[in-house]
């Protein structure tokens, strides 16, 4: 079975984003074993900054060579930093996904909302049962 | 006749039995046992009885023998296809088995005869339209100006198209099929008098999409794309010039050069023969912008794992067999060996013989109105400048004056009643490199009738 | 590129393909030699006319930069070198899932090429048509024989487009009744173009689970069904190859929920002559005549995807149809355009005609008892195929199969190699690879469509080959995910195409 890297300090979606808390605001990405299932990352489409997202909504969209798939919005909120070395370097997503490879920051309007997310030790068993399937 | 095997089906008897053994069931009913009896059609299809070669071809010849074509009549019909010459070599060699009884090319390894075609045919579009991108086809000029229009809707996230005057009609009629399920208001413009579609600026607005202009237009006129471009530009619309005769791209300034964000419309012109209007061969290029929004398939370049070039379809996340319902388009088969024709097509008239081509057709046209204006009793309606194609008003009616061509063994045009009845008895008179100078004679005098004078 | 033989096999041993010459060729424009001349125009008999008198220098082009410069022997050379890189169902099995790669009869061809069908144009007048439109005419009449339906319209011009202007025409139905429906329901086993073209008709997609059995169940359809479901399109045989055997109640809980069902004719090859959708409660299906009736798939088209109707559908249909003449109107036939409530058109003219002709010749060359014997043969090769397969391979569904059986990758799992990797290795051995990774709902799914086309040795040597390459799997993993070995390219950098993507050719910039 696979090795999926899983950093304790961050907090998880069903959805395979990653979010690090930071007070106010919070910084989303894909967990790696959401970029081992979808493979080389050809493309990510992220939203402006300035634009409003909502838990459990599309924020954006990824793609590989042979997959796509929406981005959820964790939380709600405005989004205030956009990751632009994504347009040029998707491959960040695959080597780096809790680092070069982030995506979104968001500034909350519910500071309680992150509190929702899964910690880390859930989303491994989520991860778990799916690569039982 | 009856009893012999088709000879498109190899199994004799004996190999049937070998294969009923090694699956285990001894009559060939028992594999469709799966099939609940209920549901099984009891009689046989009540088709023709198998005819044999020569038969096939016989009944064949007989129903095409009840066609006109251009090569039993001397030829003036165009609007939206168009009776060129093609060299010999272009069909030779799409006849390879190897090129038409290949399949989409997704096992890139095995299919690098059929991409790299591909590649040729974006590039060449590219140089023809001004524009960054191209994609591999698309059914016809009309589902590629639907699809251009939508693909601008998606795009600016609008949902208002104003359509300049002179868009072919069927065109149209496909563009409001298209649209039909979503809530699109389509406003179409006016006509100048000089054939030309009336101003497109007054109509733009902050929720237009996309301004459609045709040119040539439907009557062969040339628009002038730039201030169109600029007015839809000028509200954050696109552009999108559509182009039913694709040789005019060779005479006249690349759309992406006069402003145009998208170019599509119909590529027949290139070695596809007429073949009463299917399989035809749309193509759409746009801007490098809009390319994550484009339909249809698109080849790019790459490398193997030992450096060397090849290429690959790319950017299948856009497509149907990936995103599914919320593909950019639902286009799987597309226009694949008509493709290739016109690829062969180009390669062969190329940059020089191209040209030479369109001024050829240029020049017959000209010399078709000047006869025209010549004639008594027919006028040309239309002052704008034109490619291949004009109007013609002709004495009594379009429908009379194309018997008396007809009579003269010639295909003199389109009827115009049906389309354009406010422009009067007019016929739509089309003259490529086929059309030689006596037909182009005896057409103008058939179409004056007794009216005509020299 | 050196291909490391296994002990016991490897193409060249067993006989399936060896070493030969690969031309090299590169693009067109990189061939272009100034001067050159490949074209052969005319004198005008017509003064010149120049462009410049009557436009302005910015409505008129100076040059066609970048279109390359060559003579015919160039263009000749270069297109059949092309040609010699490419796997063709003439060269051999081609056994993609859900395809139907049969032969392409070459008298198809000679007829297609007669002057009245290529030379003729679509909007000349009727009276000079009749040819055309009586094959239209008995080309109609003759897919609904097969299918069941009451009317057919030619005119969409590929599979996806005819399930466009069904689904068109569904919505017609269900706005015409006054009814707002908002979803459509499809399989989780359904080819991706069915949820595009509902989509692309204002439709939310739902999909229905196909049973643990591999096929729909009423139950399921029920379950997904209400009153805002417009349609349930359904293809059957399904992409598993299964016969959908609940089909008849599973139409009638549609129905009865006053819903359309649409079905996917892709696979009807399997049923010629032994069952009609039309029976089963279709009510509007699309017919794919590079499929089924044999027109060639020319390197992705073009195709010819009709679609037919019952009647209740028959007023939405695309015009014009093609009616014959009655009483005082005298005798042939007429375009009809009576049809009010009418989706409109798809195609600028009647669709892909030259593939009408084609398809009326192999219908008119296999007659009721050759297309019976298609779908006997075609699924006769796919059940031997899976009594062959099944000790070496894992076999998901393991019931008769119609014409297509869909193996997954189970078998491989201790190797690591993957369904691509053996997709890639078949490559080495002279076949084009089966559909890969379709349908989603089989785990690296291989599925493979024969066709009634393939003689028995040449299904014996297709075993023999995959029977290698397991051996292989097991033997030197490695081997295979390097494959393919003997291709002019190895594999090729999919993910650089998509990340970077080149999509023309462009001259170096001048320095």
């Amino acid at each position: 079975m696979a090795e999926y890297e899983i950093p304790n300090e961050l907090r998880y979606t069903l959805e395979d984003e990653w979010v690090r808390v930071e007070g106010e605001r919070v910084t989303v990405g894909v967990t790696d074993f959401a970029q081992q299932q979808l493979g080389d990352i050809v493309f990510v489409e992220l939203p402006e900054v300035g634009s409003a997202v909502e838990r459990g909504e599309p924020f954006g969209v990824i793609e590989s060579v042979k997959a796509v798939s929406d981005l959820y919005a964790p939380v709600s909120g405005e989004v205030v930093e956009v990751n632009a070395d994504l347009a040029d370097h998707p491959e960040h997503v695959n080597g780096d996904c809790y680092g070069d490879g982030w995506m979104i920051a968001i500034a909350l309007t519910d500071l309680s909302e992150p509190d929702g997310l899964l910690d880390a030790a859930r989303y491994r068993k989520h991860v778990e049962e799916r690569s039982q399937e | 006749m009856t009893g012999d095997l088709p000879r498109y089906i190899p199994h004799t008897e004996r190999d049937v039995r070998h294969m009923l053994d090694a699956i285990g069931v001894s009559e060939l009913e028992e594999l469709f046992a799966c099939v609940p009896e209920k549901l099984r059609l009891a009689r046989a299809l009540e088709l023709p009885r198998a005819a044999s070669e020569q038969e096939v071809m016989a009944e064949l010849g007989r129903l095409a023998a009840r066609n006109a074509s251009a090569e039993s009549h001397d030829w003036f019909l165009g609007a939206g296809c168009y009776a060129h010459y093609v060299p010999a070599a272009v069909q030779a060699l799409a006849s390879r088995a190897e090129f038409y009884t290949a399949y989409t090319p997704y096992q890139p390894e095995i299919s690098q005869g059929t991409l790299q075609t591909i590649f040729e045919w974006q590039t060449l579009l590219c140089a023809l339209t001004g524009l960054d991108v191209a994609n591999a086809s698309l059914y016809d000029g009309a589902s590629a100006t639907a699809e251009a229009v939508l693909m601008a809707m998606r795009v600016t996230r609008r949902s208002r198209v104003v359509l300049a005057d002179g868009l072919h009609p069927h065109y149209a009629d496909v563009l409001r099929s298209y649209l039909r399920a979503l809530d699109v208001e389509i406003a179409p413009l006016g006509r100048a008098a000089d054939g030309r579609s009336e101003p497109v600026e007054p109509s733009v607005d902050e929720r237009t999409a996309c301004v459609v202009v045709q040119q040539p237009s439907f009557f062969g006129t040339v628009q002038g794309l730039r201030a169109a471009a600029e007015a839809a530009h000028a509200r954050g619309a696109l552009l999108v010039a559509v182009t039913t005769e694709a040789l005019s791209l060779a005479l006249l300034r690349a759309p992406g050069e006069l402003g145009a964000d998208i170019a599509c419309g119909e590529a027949q012109s290139f070695g596809v023969p007429m073949s009463l209007g299917g399989p035809a061969l749309g193509f759409l290029a746009a801007r490098e912008r809009l390319l994550r929004q484009m339909p249809g398939r698109l080849c790019g370049q790459t490398e193997d794992a030992h450096g060397r070039r090849g290429f690959v379809l790319t950017l299948s996340t856009r497509e149907q067999h990936i995103r599914r319902e919320k593909a950019t388009s639902n286009i799987c088969t597309n226009q694949g060996l008509c493709l290739l024709l016109a690829t062969i097509y180009l390669s062969l008239l190329g940059r020089v013989g191209l040209r030479k081509l369109a001024r050829i057709n240029y020049a017959k046209a000209e010399y078709a109105k000047r006869r025209a204006r010549e004639t008594r009793g027919l006028r040309l309606p239309f002052s704008a400048p034109t490619f291949n194609e004009f109007v013609v008003a002709v004495p009594d009616s379009g429908a009379e004056a194309l018997a008396r061509a007809q009579a003269a063994g010639i295909v003199g045009g389109l009827d115009l009643a049906a389309y354009e009845p406010e422009l009067g008895p007019a016929v739509l008179v089309c003259a490529t490199e086929l059309a030689s100078r006596d037909a182009i004679e005896r057409l103008m005098a058939a179409l004056a009738g007794s009216g005509a004078k020299r | 590129m050196s291909d490391p033989r296994s002990a016991t096999g490897g193409p060249e041993r067993l006989g399936f393909a060896t070493r030969g010459l690969a031309w090299e060729e590169p693009l067109i424009f990189e061939r272009s030699v100034p001067g050159r001349v490949g074209y052969s125009l005319p004198d005008l008999d017509v003064p010149d006319a120049d462009p410049a008198d009557a436009f302005e220098a910015e409505a008129l082009r100076d040059d066609l930069a970048d279109f390359p410069e060559l003579s015919e022997v160039d263009v000749v050379r270069h297109f059949t070198r092309l040609s010699t890189w490419n796997a063709a169902v003439d060269l051999g099995l081609y056994p993609l899932g859900s395809c139907t790669m049969k032969y392409n009869p070459k008298v198809n061809e000679s007829a297609a090429r007669l002057a009245g069908f290529a030379a003729a144009h679509p909007l000349q007048p009727e009276a000079l048509a009749q040819g055309f439109l009586e094959l239209v005419w008995r080309l109609e009449r003759q897919l609904a024989e097969v299918s069941g339906m009451d009317r057919v319209s030619l005119q969409p011009a590929a599979g996806a487009q005819g399930e466009l202007a069904g689904i068109m025409m569904v919505r017609a139905y269900h706005e015409h009744r006054g009814e707002r429906r908002t979803r459509v329901l499809v399989p989780d086993s359904a080819h991706g173009t069915n949820p595009a073209s509902a989509a692309l008709n204002g439709y939310a997609v739902a999909t229905v689970p196909s049973g643990r059995d591999g096929v729909l169940h009423p139950d399921a359809v029920a379950a997904a069904m209400g009153p805002d479901v417009a349609a349930l399109m359904i293809t059957n045989p399904n992409t598993l190859g299964l016969f959908e055997p609940h089909i008849a109640e599973i139409c009638e809980v549609v129905h009865a929920g006053g819903g359309l069902v649409y079905g996917d004719g892709a696979n009807l090859n399997a049923l010629l002559g032994i069952a009609r959708p039309g029976d089963l409660g279709i009510d509007v299906m699309h017919f794919n005549l590079h499929k089924t009736f044999s027109t060639p798939h020319g390197g992705g088209g073009p195709g010819s995807g009709p679609v037919g109707v019952k009647n209740t559908l028959a007023p939405y249909l695309p015009v014009p149809m093609v009616r014959k003449r009655e009483g005082s109107e005298g005798t042939g036939y007429a375009l009809d355009y009576e049809f009010p409530r009418s989706i409109g058109r798809l195609h600028a003219n009647f669709g892909n005609v030259g593939m009408f002709v084609r398809a009326y010749a192999y219908l008119r060359s296999l007659g009721p008892d050759g297309l019976r014997r298609c779908a006997e043969m075609a699924v006769l090769n796919a059940n031997y195929l899976l009594a062959r397969l099944r000790g070496r391979w894992h076999v998901p569904y393991d019931r008769p199969v119609m014409h297509e059986c869909v193996l997954s990758d189970r078998q491989l799992e201790p190797s690591g190699v993957t369904t691509l990797d053996v997709a890639k290795r078949l490559i080495d051995y002279g076949y084009h690879p089966p559909t890969v990774y379709f349908p989603l709902i089989v785990h690296g799914a291989l599925m493979i469509e024969p066709t009634e086309s393939e003689p028995l040795e040449g299904l014996d040597r297709f075993v023999a080959a995959l029977d290698a390459i397991a051996d292989e799997a097991a033997r030197d993993p490695q081997l295979l995910r390097s494959a393919p070995h003997r291709t002019r390219h190895a594999r090729l950098d999919e993910t650089r195409a998509a990340r970077h993507p080149v999509l023309r050719w462009q001259p170096a910039p001048s320095s």
